[in-house]
């Protein structure tokens, strides 16, 4: 360790299970500016498990922003405050020598904290469950060029397809809304032509399911856009809206 | 999952811990498929993330399933170096970057001046210079090996286990623009974890685990050793022979998901017509109250050593012995050092906290005594391979010009291992056969 290392008060959220009252507890640390958040926690565990203590429960996957099972809120932002990263690739170097940083689970309605740190995100897995795919058989490779796509539509569906289902955006919203989340899958598929034929039944079968799960509703706050590790934009949100009227209007309503 | 359940010879079912309630389940069915992934965390540092893990195909290939090639592991040349102890993984950069990337170090031992300081006719483009033709995009083992030769000669960068990756060249030749649109998100990602800006220094690369070639022994129809037992994807050892080319990880995942398993797992089903045995069949009865032995067994030890620092321990011993240039007396020292720390973990270890909760110490637990079993078999897989192949180097076996030297004509097999009690296998050898392709010694000179 370099002498640059960072003294720092950390106050952790500590929760037994999700019947139990949590509480925060304060731990002192010296770190180097070049572990990240995560490796942090992982040192506190070491120690925490050499004097027979629980360990702090985290989730943590591919510590490389791209898996989504990270999503702490750091000092009241979701992946901490630098734009477009997730928790695993917050480095210790971007907090000053001396501060205190509080660490808490995603707070929202549809995410129960099991334990410490850990939320139950399955209500996700039901939204995307309700239609987050395609289900006409694609058959054999078809020949190359047989379906033309401009450039600019296949990158706005692999923007939206950039969302890594962390629930940050849930976790953003004062409404506990997943609109973000479930306007980038809609979007991903509708910008393409393969998701056509599903696309009224999908978007109708989604919210659906999102408005069962808990999740509130969007009042344009942009807040889910900021917290965003991947930079998912709002007009997903629009076009989610966009599809949901035309399905109204042009198809038949689907029974979910 | 922590066991397969074998019964009357065929795959039944698996046994697995609920991660939330601690409660052991059993699943029963007419096959079972483990798309379960590699094992480079063997080497706790590797670029997998953290929760891949061996125990699914280990604990199939306890209860029967041969393992094979498990020496073939390929170390990829292109990933972040390693910044302190505390460090949990190692961040593929890719391989892509070794495009318009040149690779140096410095000519002089023990430089540690910054990569800028150092004019031009005192760096050394190693890689250009060893393989002309090929260059910076030599292959992975070439790339991984000779980047651990000059840092091992004391040459990394700023004297530290490290090679330059150097785009000063191209961003002159193509303009920043055209460098920024190519590769603008690696080299964020870069700037993110290091705090360095690599359009201005060079970046800082290291070779990491990143796949392994060997896992569970499959036929063409991904049917391991326990019949109605199908492999996918990297946890079993077939496609990419010993050294796995770029790319073709991702291939495999989508051939032998979408193409060959739903034809020969149908064809398994079609033939043998098997049925679903019930969930209190004492095979499962028994598979799971081993399971639950188990568990009980890891949090009664209550020593002193957490599981990840014998994690890392273990780690030190894979890289330092059974890793990247191996050869008879460290694979021989590494396999006894294996077993020590597999008797040090089973008396020493401290698993926290109780089963009938969230308990990632106790998850990570199994994984590493899993992991304190394969790290031998590997050991003793690379020692019995007296050859150069692939992801497998041998220092003995090398041309003058460090290139690996093959032995075709004894070590032309699958070494395809049966599990008999700890530290003991049986060697079975499926002999390769080549129709359309000669075997030829490769050159990238």
């Amino acid at each position: 360790m370099s002498s640059n290392n960072l003294k720092l008060t950390l106050k952790i959220w500590r929760q037994e299970s999700i019947s139990s009252k949590g509480r925060f507890e304060e731990f002192k640390v010296t770190v180097s500016p070049d572990a990240s958040i995560l490796e942090m926690l992982d040192e506190i565990n070491d120690n925490l498990e050499r004097q027979g203590k629980k360990p702090v429960a985290f989730e943590s996957d591919c510590r490389e922003g791209i898996c989504g099972t990270c999503g702490l809120v750091i000092n009241g932002h979701p992946h901490g405050k630098i734009p477009k990263i997730a928790t695993c690739q917050l480095h210790m170097r971007n907090f000053k020598d001396g501060e205190t940083i509080y660490i808490e689970p995603f707070r929202a309605k549809s995410f129960p904290v099991l334990k410490d740190l850990i939320v139950d995100r399955s209500a996700l897995d039901e939204v995307l469950y309700a239609g987050g795919y395609i289900s006409v058989n694609t058959g054999g490779v078809p020949d190359a060029n047989e379906i033309l796509i401009p450039k600019d539509v296949a990158a706005r569906a692999m923007d939206a397809a950039e969302c890594i289902g962390c629930g940050a955006c849930v976790a953003a919203c004062k409404n506990a809304s997943a609109m973000l989340f479930v306007g980038a899958k809609v979007s991903q598929y509708s910008f393409l032509p393969q998701g056509q034929p599903e696309r009224y039944k999908r978007v109708q079968s989604m919210v659906a399911k999102m408005d069962e799960m808990g999740f509130g509703s969007c009042t344009n706050t942009y807040a889910c856009e900021a917290e965003c590790p991947k930079g998912i934009s709002v007009t997903n949100i629009a076009r989610m809206n966009n599809d949901f009227i035309f399905a109204k209007i042009g198809s038949t309503e689907v029974e979910i | 999952m922590l066991d397969l359940v074998v019964i009357d010879g065929l795959a039944k079912g698996i046994v697995c811990r609920n991660l939330v309630t601690g409660e052991i389940e059993k699943y029963s069915a007419q096959a079972v498929l483990l798309c379960t992934g590699g094992y480079s965390n063997v080497y706790f540092l590797s670029t997998n993330a953290m929760n891949c893990n061996t125990t699914a195909i280990w604990r199939a290939h306890k209860k029967g399933a041969a393992f094979a090639n498990a020496c073939y592991t390929q170390i990829h040349p292109t990933c972040l170096p390693l910044h302190g102890e505390s460090q949990s993984k190692l961040t593929l950069m890719s391989e892509s970057l070794r495009n318009d990337g040149r690779i140096w170090v410095p000519k002089k031992k023990g430089d540690t001046r910054k990569a800028n300081d150092i004019p031009e006719e005192e760096r050394d483009y190693y890689l250009e210079k060893k393989y002309p033709s090929f260059g910076n995009l030599s292959p992975r083992d070439i790339s991984s090996r000779s980047a651990k030769e000059v840092c091992d000669e004391g040459r990394g960068a700023e004297g530290g286990d490290a090679v330059y990756l150097d785009f000063s060249d191209a961003i002159k030749r193509l303009g920043q623009h055209l460098i920024e649109e190519r590769y603008g998100n690696l080299f964020d990602v870069y700037k993110t974890i290091t705090g360095e800006n690599p359009y201005n220094v060079p970046m800082k690369i290291y070779p990491a685990p990143h796949y392994t070639m060997g896992g569970l022994w499959v036929d063409y129809n991904l049917m391991s050793t326990i019949p109605g037992l199908f492999i996918l994807g990297e946890a079993n050892f077939s496609d990419h022979g010993a050294n796995r080319l770029g790319a073709s990880a991702l291939m495999q995942g989508l051939a032998d998901g979408y193409f060959v398993a739903p034809y020969t797992v149908g064809n398994y089903l079609a033939g043998d017509k098997p049925e679903k045995a019930n969930i209190d069949h004492s095979e499962f009865n028994n598979t799971q109250k081993e399971v639950e032995d188990n568990i009980k067994k890891l949090l009664s030890i209550n020593g002193k050593k957490t599981v990840d620092e014998i994690h890392k321990k273990l780690g030190r011993i894979m890289w330092n012995k059974v890793g990247m240039a191996r050869n008879e007396k460290k694979l021989k020292e590494g396999i006894i050092e294996i077993k020590e720390l597999r008797e040090e973990f089973k008396k020493d270890v401290k698993v926290v906290g109780q089963n009938e909760d969230i308990n990632q110490t106790l998850e990570r637990a199994g994984r590493v005594a899993d992991y304190l079993e394969l790290g031998e078999l590997m050991a003793v897989d690379a020692l019995h391979r007296n050859e150069s192949c692939g992801g497998h180097f041998r220092e003995e076996y090398q041309f003058e010009d460090g290139e690996a030297k093959r032995d075709d004509a004894n070590y032309s097999y699958v070494a395809a291992w049966e599990y008999e009690s700890p530290g003991k296998w049986n060697l079975n050898k499926e002999p390769l056969q080549f129709e359309n392709v000669k075997l030829a010694t490769r050159s990238y000179k």
